[in-house]
C-alpha cells in the first residue's frame, strides 16, 4: 500500500475530475478551455521537462509544436487553402508533423546544446522568432493568413460536432505524455541528463558525452511538444504565424514558470490557470482586452515572490518537499545562481 | 541505452585513436561547409547570377550589374549601423551585469514612439499619412530623439534599480523579469499607440539623394546618416570604455565584479550608468528605426532578434563583437534578399538561421566571446 500524501489525493481527484468534466462541466469548458488546457500543458510540461531534468529552459517550443501543426496542415488540407495541399490522410500527416518536427528539433538541440542557462534561452528564442517570420514570409508552406481547414482524423470527426472525442484523446495524450516523462527521468539516460545538469564538468569528466545527452534530450521534448501541436491544429482546424509568434512563446514561458519549472505537473496546473484567467479576464471592465498586461503583470509577480510558482506555493503550503532529501525545488532553475556558460 | 556515445569509453586508447578520426573527419568537412556557405554564394553574387530563367535574380551578378551590386552592399551596411546602435546597448548591459535584457525590443519601440508624439505634438499631425519631411525641420527630429532617448535611459535604471538590483546573479531569473516587463510594455504600447504602423519623419534637410558620381549610384542621404550616427556611437563608446575612469570600472567590474566592490567602488552606481546607456541606445535606435522604416506592434520582437542575433554571432559583451556581428547579419539579409532567384527572395530570413547555425557550430561562444 502506498503512502497517502497530499500529492496523492489531489492528484486522484484531478484525475477523476478530468475523466468526468463532461458530464459536470459546460460544453464550452470543455470544447474550449478544457481541451485547449491540455494541449497547452502538453507544451508546457515539455518545457519543465528540459527545464527539470536538463536545466535548459527552451523557448523553442512553441516553434516545434507550430512547425509540427504547419506540416500537419500543409499535408492533410485539400486545395481551399494556402501551403502545398497535399490532401493526405490526416493519420500520415500526424505522422509527418511528427517526424519533421523532431528532427528539426535534433537540428535545433544539436546546435544550442553546447550553451547553458541564459545562453540556452536566448539562442531558443532566436529560433523561436526565426520560425515565426519564416512562415510569415514563406508563402509556399503558409504566408501571414496562414492555412485553414486542417481535417481531424476519423476517430475525432468535426470537432464542433463531437467536442468530447478531441477532449479525451488530449487527456489520454496527456496521460500518456506525463507517464512517459516520469519514466524517462528514471530511465539510466534521464539520470544521466540530471546528472549533466548538476555537474556537466564531472560528468564530462567521467566519460559521458554532455552535448550528446543534452541533444538528445531536446530532441526528445521536440517530440512532445510535436504532440501538442498535431491537437493544436485538430483543435482549431487553423494555423497562422501569430500561433507561433513571440506572444505565444512568451505564453506557453508563463504557463510554465506558473506551474512551476521544476514539477511536470505544473504543466497543466499553470495551463488551467492560464487559460481560465485568458477566458473571464476579458469580461472584468477595466482589464477587457488588455489581458497580457494582466498576464505579464502576474509572471511578473510570479518570478519575484515565488519562483516555484502555484506547485512550489503549494508545496510551501503542505510542507512537502522541505526536508526530503531529494527536494524537487533543487530543480527550479530559477533559484540557482549563476551558470557558466560552455562545457 | 545501447549507443555506444553514450557509454563510458573502455580504453584510452580507443578514445584517443577514436578523437583523432573525429578531429580529422570534422576537419573535412568543416571544409566542404565552408565551401558551401561561402564560397559558393560569393560565386553566385559576382558571376553566376542570371536575369533570364527559371533562376532569375532581380539584378544579375555583380559582373553584369555592379551598381546593384554596390547599393546593395551600401543597403547592408547602413542595415548593419542600426543593427549595432541597438545591439551595442544590449551587449554592454549583459557585459557588465550579465543580465539578458529581454524589454531591449520593448525599449527600442516604446523610444520610437515617444519620439513619434512628441514630432507630432511640435508639428501637428499633418494629413491623413502623417507628417512629410517637407512639414519637418532639424529641430523637430533632433528635440524628439533626444526626450525620448531620455525618458527611456530613465524607464531602464528604474527597471534595474526596483527589480534587477536585488537578485543579482540569478540571471535567469532577471532575464523571465525583464521578459515578464517586455509583456507589459508592449501590451500597452498597443493600448496607447494602436495597431497601425506609422512613421517619424525626417527632416528636410535629411531627405535627399546623395550622387556618388560613381557607376552613377544616387544613395539616400538618410542611410548615409544612420551609418554616420553608427560611426560616432560606436567611436564614442570605444573611447568611453578604453580611455575613461568609467570605461575602466567598466571593464574591471565585466571580469571580477567583487574585486571591484572591495576596492571601494561604487560599483551600483556603474551599473545603473551603464544600464541608462544601455536603453538610451535601443531607444535611439527606436528612433532612427522610426524614421528609416516604422512603428508597429510587433516590431519589438524584431528587434529583440536582431539584438539576440548579433551578440550570439559577435559574442556577449563584446563591442567589436556586436560591430562584426551587426555587419554579417546586415549583409547577409541584404545580399539575400537581393541575390535570390526572384520567385525566392521570401526565403531570405532562412538565411540569418543559416548565419547563427553556422556561428553557433563553430564557435559556441560567438566570434569574440569569451567564458564569463
Amino acid at each position: 500500500m502506498r503512502r497517502v500524501t497530499p500529492d496523492r489525493v489531489v492528484g486522484v481527484i484531478a484525475l477523476a475530475l478530468a475523466v468526468t468534466a463532461p458530464l459536470w462541466a459546460s460544453g464550452y469548458w470543455v470544447a474550449a478551455l478544457l481541451t485547449q488546457m491540455l494541449f497547452l500543458g502538453i507544451v508546457a510540461a515539455s518545457l519543465i521537462f528540459l527545464s527539470a531534468y536538463g536545466g535548459m529552459v527552451s523557448l523553442a517550443q512553441v516553434a516545434i509544436y507550430g512547425i509540427a501543426g504547419f506540416v500537419v496542415g500543409n499535408a492533410t488540407t485539400n486545395g481551399n487553402t494556402k501551403g502545398l495541399n497535399l490532401g493526405w490522410s490526416p493519420y500520415w500527416g500526424m505522422v509527418a508533423g511528427i517526424l519533421v518536427a523532431v528532427a528539426v528539433g535534433f537540428v535545433f538541440g544539436a546546435l544550442a546544446s553546447r550553451s547553458v542557462g541564459i545562453y540556452f534561452l536566448m539562442i531558443t528564442l532566436t529560433y523561436s522568432v526565426i520560425a515565426n517570420l519564416t512562415f510569415g514570409q514563406v508563402t509556399d508552406v503558409s504566408g501571414f493568413g496562414g492555412i485553414s481547414g486542417i481535417p481531424a482524423p476519423g476517430f475525432i470527426g468535426r470537432v464542433e460536432a463531437h467536442p468530447n472525442r478531441l477532449y479525451y484523446s488530449a487527456l489520454v495524450a496527456s496521460l500518456l505524455v506525463y507517464a512517459l516523462l516520469r519514466y524517462v527521468a528514471r530511465t539510466p539516460f534521464g539520470l544521466t541528463l540530471q546528472g549533466v545538469r548538476d555537474d556537466p564538468v564531472r560528468m564530462a569528466s567521467l566519460g559521458y558525452n554532455v552535448v550528446l545527452h543534452r541533444t538528445i534530450a531536446f530532441t526528445f521534448a521536440a517530440f512532445i511538444a510535436a504532440i501538442a501541436g498535431v491537437l493544436f491544429v485538430w483543435w482549431n482546424g487553423h494555423i497562422d504565424p501569430a500561433s507561433i509568434d513571440l506572444g505565444s512563446t512568451i505564453d506557453v514561458l508563463v504557463i510554465a514558470v506558473i506551474g512551476g519549472l521544476y514539477r511536470v505537473e505544473g504543466a497543466w496546473v499553470g495551463a488551467l490557470f492560464f487559460v481560465v484567467i485568458n477566458n473571464y479576464s476579458q469580461q472584468i471592465s477595466f482589464i477587457g482586452p488588455r489581458f497580457h498586461t494582466l498576464i505579464g503583470a502576474i509572471f511578473l509577480l510570479i518570478v519575484l515572490v515565488s519562483p516555484g510558482g502555484l506547485v512550489g506555493l503549494w508545496e510551501r503550503v503542505t510542507g512537502l518537499g522541505s526536508g526530503r532529501h531529494d527536494d524537487p525545488s533543487d530543480r527550479n532553475p530559477i533559484e540557482v545562481g549563476q551558470v557558466e556558460p560552455s562545457v | 541505452m545501447t549507443d555506444t556515445a553514450l557509454e563510458r569509453p573502455r580504453a584510452v586508447s580507443n578514445r584517443a585513436r577514436h578523437l583523432a578520426l573525429r578531429r580529422r573527419i570534422l576537419h573535412v568537412v568543416g571544409w566542404a561547409l565552408l565551401v558551401v556557405v561561402v564560397v559558393l554564394p560569393a560565386l553566385w553574387v559576382l558571376f553566376l547570377a542570371p536575369t533570364t530563367g527559371k533562376w532569375a535574380t532581380a539584378f544579375g551578378s555583380a559582373v553584369h550589374d555592379p551598381k546593384d551590386f554596390w547599393i546593395t552592399m551600401l543597403n547592408g551596411i547602413t542595415a548593419a549601423a542600426l543593427y549595432f546602435v541597438v545591439a551595442s546597448g544590449f551587449t554592454l548591459i549583459f557585459g557588465l551585469m550579465r543580465v539578458v535584457n529581454m524589454a531591449h525590443g520593448a525599449f527600442f519601440l516604446l523610444g520610437g514612439y515617444i519620439a513619434l508624439k512628441l514630432q507630432r505634438n511640435m508639428v501637428g499631425e499633418g494629413g491623413g499619412f502623417g507628417l512629410t519631411s517637407a512639414q519637418v525641420n532639424l529641430t523637430h527630429w533632433i528635440v524628439p530623439a533626444i526626450v525620448a532617448t531620455l525618458i527611456v535611459a530613465a524607464m531602464g535604471v528604474t527597471m534595474q534599480q526596483v527589480f534587477l538590483r536585488w537578485n543579482q546573479g540569478q540571471d535567469l531569473r532577471q532575464a523571465l523579469i525583464t521578459i515578464a516587463i517586455a509583456i507589459i510594455l508592449a501590451d500597452q504600447m498597443l493600448a496607447h499607440f494602436g495597431g497601425v504602423a506609422e512613421d517619424i519623419a525626417w527632416p528636410r534637410n535629411f531627405d535627399k539623394f546623395v550622387n556618388f558620381r560613381v557607376e552613377g549610384i544616387q544613395y539616400t542621404a538618410t542611410r548615409l546618416i544612420i551609418l554616420g550616427i553608427a560611426l560616432v556611437i560606436g567611436l564614442l563608446l570605444w573611447l568611453w570604455l578604453k580611455k575613461t575612469r568609467t570605461g575602466m570600472v567598466i571593464r574591471a567590474g565585466v571580469d571580477d565584479r567583487a574585486m571591484v566592490s572591495a576596492l571601494g567602488i561604487n560599483i551600483q552606481l556603474t551599473f545603473a550608468l551603464a544600464f541608462a546607456v544601455g536603453s538610451a541606445l535601443a531607444a535611439l535606435g527606436g528612433v532612427i528605426g522610426g524614421s528609416f522604416a516604422s512603428l508597429a506592434p510587433g516590431l519589438d520582437a524584431n528587434w529583440l532578434l536582431y539584438s539576440l542575433v548579433v551578440v550570439i554571432i559577435g559574442g556577449m559583451g563584446s563591442l567589436a563583437g556586436a560591430a562584426i556581428g551587426s555587419l554579417l547579419l546586415g549583409l547577409t539579409t541584404n545580399f539575400a534578399a537581393a541575390y535570390l532567384p526572384s520567385s525566392y527572395t521570401y526565403y531570405s530570413i532562412i538565411f540569418t538561421f543559416i548565419l547563427v547555425a553556422i556561428v553557433l557550430a563553430v564557435r559556441p561562444l560567438g566570434l569574440f566571446g569569451r567564458p564569463a
